[in-house]
């Protein structure tokens, strides 16, 4: 068939399964706007390209399939750096899409010219510029494949103008993608494989360490019988938060920073550590040197530049985690750790006085309190995504989650904006789910433009703003390290209710615990976004926390309260 | 300790722009890179040399591994190689000193390649050590300008190289990503 460039672009997108891309339009890309009125794919328009990058990564998490971002080139293009830098950090498998300026003029500083592929040449697993229609087919089919396999990541293809206009007589390539320096990931030496089977026998004190990669793998099942079978309790890294059932009696919860308690002493506790698909992050291991220091270390990855990267291992295996597990599993015999699980279930009691839920609230509203009443009245089900902060803290710590990729939330770059785009985005993926936003007064003034997104596509997303009145998670580092100086933390919000009544949609205000159900079940039950805000206790901490540079078990906890501590 | 690398990259516009932003990026330290044609058309060869007590010979090559144009990565010190470098010196010379300088050039068994009043060019290559010794000694005659092209190197033995998957590799080996269909 003959083609023009943007032609070829959305055909091989339809190709690809695309059903849904977010952009935003400009010069340099109006050929390819002016294609998209004739292909069956719907196209959402953003308020910023960040938005848009964030909208796929959300798209790309809740449905495992690549999201699709589109812009400009120029301003459009840098606009998506934010988002890129985010999928990047996280694994998160998006295709970005920009215009370029038509070849003979790049290098010369045209109006809006922007040397993209460079800006994002290490945001990105890999990116492409294409100056010739003729490299446009195989270039987008390498990118999706690029995006979604091995370890995920953003591939981002800068289209100059005059390749998008260019046509030419196009087949659709079905032949094996050649790229002769992609690597397939090894498979794990049979020799490791036993040695692994005899730390794992060994070991009186193990524990899983289970990431992000369990849930990439598709390996939650594997995992679990796994885990079963050993009898060895699963602690999860922020992004490994759904890798097994919360309520599963072996499930430990968030290790790190602000993971919980027992977590972060059976870690350092333990004799085995079983690294499951994540990358031992700086928020996970506290000071290094005083990481488990009586543990053996096994890592699963596929990515061999993880392996001693952060934590030194005994034993790697490099591959696919399910389907490593998939090898161990016939040859693992059933263990029995009853006293060690006793012995954590005794932290996890000590530590449950100490837990907020478990305190009087006086009358005042809390946001752990808030956080768990929105797990209990959605039952555990919802899709939550969070933005960055003390919400996003406790939103990990008190909505239990029974299924992978049912939290959303940027781990690695931390990005504040980051909930309302992406959960628009993963209601786009999963229609039939409710979705919830869970956002801070200040991340979620970075982004609220989208609000206006949601009402266009009139998609419904519930949106709860744990207002504090402060950049809360910078306030906290503030009160305990700077002496409560709090230096340009608090922050004025304009009427959140207003906001949401301009834009055509529903707001409610939330000042008391006991209104918290109602509200909740109000949003549900509103057609369109709602957004909900919680007005919450201003100084209120994340506990525990480990601060930097201090060794995991050395954590600040939540004070206990005074009947407590009299005697 | 110096460690060489060799790596095997398509021969692509932007591709040693990849492999040097990697290196800033992940602050590897690197004492010389070079870049030129294979026998194979489309692979270029880098020969990359790196301060081993700073930076770790297998990180490098894992992260030189996650570049997609990147094809192959070998490190020399786990087997014999032979390698060389090349200089190019302008030295200062008068009518009293060349007859010196000439003898020290045959001792070394470097190349006199152009001959002006004041100076003369010196070409010579060898192993790193055996032009910083000449480099030493011609320096008390006066070093005018002096270019050096970084390590080449070259594994001995007579294995096939370089020894490619013959399809690319990607397409039946490459994990697809999961789809929640799977998972929920
Ligand atoms: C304010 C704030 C506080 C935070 N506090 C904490 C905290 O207390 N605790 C915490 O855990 N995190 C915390 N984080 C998040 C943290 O920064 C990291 O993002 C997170 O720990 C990374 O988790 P991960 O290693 O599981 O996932 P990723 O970073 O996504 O890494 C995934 C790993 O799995 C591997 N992988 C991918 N696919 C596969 C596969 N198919 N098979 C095998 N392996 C695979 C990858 O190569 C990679 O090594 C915090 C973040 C913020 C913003
Ligand atoms: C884009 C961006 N800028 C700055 C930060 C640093 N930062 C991390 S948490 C935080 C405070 C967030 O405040 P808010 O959104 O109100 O959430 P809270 O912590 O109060 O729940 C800031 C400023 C960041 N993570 N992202
Ligand atoms: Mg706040």
């Amino acid at each position: 068939m003959k083609g023009t460039g943007a032609q070829i672009l959305w055909e091989s997108l339809v190709r690809e399964g695309v059903d849904t891309v977010f952009g935003f339009p400009g010069g340099a890309v109006l050929p390819i706007y002016d294609a998209l009125l004739e292909y069956p794919i719907h196209h959402v328009l953003v308020r910023h390209e960040q938005g848009a990058t964030h909208m796929a990564d959300g798209y790309a998490r809740a449905s495992g399939r690549v999201g699709v971002a589109l812009a400009t080139s120029g301003p459009g293009a840098t606009n998506m750096v934010t988002g890129i830098a985010t999928a990047m950090m996280d694994s998160s498998p998006i295709v970005c899409i920009t215009g370029q300026v038509s070849s003979p003029f790049i290098g010369y500083d045209a109006f809006q010219e922007t040397d993209v592929t460079g800006i994002t040449l290490p945001i990105t697993k890999h990116n492409y510029l294409v100056t010739d229609v003729k490299d446009l087919g195989r270039v987008i089919r390498e990118a999706f494949y690029i995006a979604r396999t091995g370890r995920p990541g953003p591939v981002l293809i800068d289209i100059a103008k005059d390749a998008q206009q260019a046509s030419m007589e196009w087949e659709p390539d079905v032949s094996p993608i050649q790229l002769p320096g992609y690597r397939p990931p090894q498979e794990p030496l049979s020799a490791d494989l036993e040695l692994a089977l005899n730390l794992i026998h060994a070991a009186r004190r193990p524990v899983i360490l289970a990431g992000h990669g369990v849930l990439v793998s598709g390996g939650v099942n594997q995992l679990r019988e796994f885990a079963e079978k050993t009898r060895t309790p699963v602690a999860v890294t922020l992004l490994g938060i759904g890798a097994l059932p919360a309520s599963h009696p072996l499930y430990l919860g968030m290790m790190g920073m602000h993971g919980e308690a027992w977590v972060n002493y059976a870690i350092q506790e333990a004799d085995l550590l079983l690294a499951f698909g994540m990358r031992f992050d700086d928020r996970v291991t506290g000071n290094l040197q005083d990481f488990a220091p009586e543990a053996r270390k096994i890592q699963i990855d596929i990515d061999p530049s993880e392996i001693n990267k952060n934590v030194s291992v005994d034993l790697a295996l490099i591959g696919d985690l399910a389907e490593t597990l998939d090898q161990i599993l016939p040859h693992v015999e059933a263990c029995d750790h009853g006293e060690w699980n006793e012995h954590i279930d005794e932290m996890k009691s000590e530590s449950s006085q100490r837990d907020i839920q478990n305190m009087p609230d006086y009358g005042r509203l809390y946001a752990p309190h808030v956080v768990h009443d929105l797990w209990k009245y959605t039952h555990g089900e919802s899709l939550v995504v969070t933005d960055v902060g003390q919400n996003q803290m406790w939103t990990a710590q008190y909505y239990k989650h029974e299924k992978p990729y049912h939290l959303i939330t940027s781990g690695g770059l931390g990005t504040m904006g980051f909930a309302l785009p992406a959960a628009i985005g993963a209601k786009f993926a999963r229609p039939e789910a409710q979705v919830w936003a869970v956002a801070g007064d200040g991340g979620f003034q970075m982004t609220q433009a989208e609000l206006s997104t949601a009402a266009q596509e009139g998609i419904k997303v519930n949106v709860a703003i744990l207002n504090n009145g402060y950049l809360g998670m910078v306030r906290q580092w503030q009160e305990f390290f700077y002496d409560r100086r709090y230096s340009s933390t608090p922050l004025h919000s304009p009427d959140f209710l207003k906001i949401a009544e301009a834009h055509g949609l529903t707001g409610l205000r939330v000042t008391r615990r006991d209104e918290v159900e109602s509200a909740i079940r109000q949003a549900e039950e509103t057609e369109g976004t709602v957004v909900v805000e919680f007005r919450v206790e201003a100084e209120e901490s994340v506990y525990p926390m480990v601060p930097t540079g201090a060794a995991l078990d050395a954590m600040i906890r939540r004070p206990l309260p005074s009947h407590l501590t009299i005697e | 300790m110096k460690h060489t690398l060799v790596a095997l990259v398509e021969d692509k516009p932007g591709v040693l722009n990849r492999v040097a932003s990697l290196f800033r990026r992940r602050a590897f330290n690197i004492e010389s890179l070079t870049v030129g044609h294979t026998h194979t058309p489309g692979i270029s060869r880098m020969t990359i040399v790196i301060d081993s007590t700073q930076t770790n010979a297998e990180r490098v090559t894992a992260n030189l591994y996650k570049l997609i144009n990147v094809i192959q990565v070998d490190d020399l010190a786990e087997m014999p190689s032979v390698s060389r470098d090349l200089a190019i010196i302008k030295v200062s010379a008068n009518v009293a000193n060349r007859g010196e300088l000439i003898q020290l050039v045959d001792v070394f068994r470097a190349r006199i390649v152009d001959v002006g009043s004041e100076s003369l060019i010196v070409e010579i290559t060898g192993v790193e050590e055996k032009i910083d010794g000449f480099v030493d000694v011609l320096r008390p005659f006066g070093i005018i300008e002096m270019v050096r092209t970084g390590i080449v190197a070259m594994a001995r033995g007579s294995d096939p190289y370089p020894n490619l998957p013959s399809n690319g590799n990607g397409s039946v080996a490459v994990k697809e990503l999961a789809t929640l269909v799977d998972l929920v």
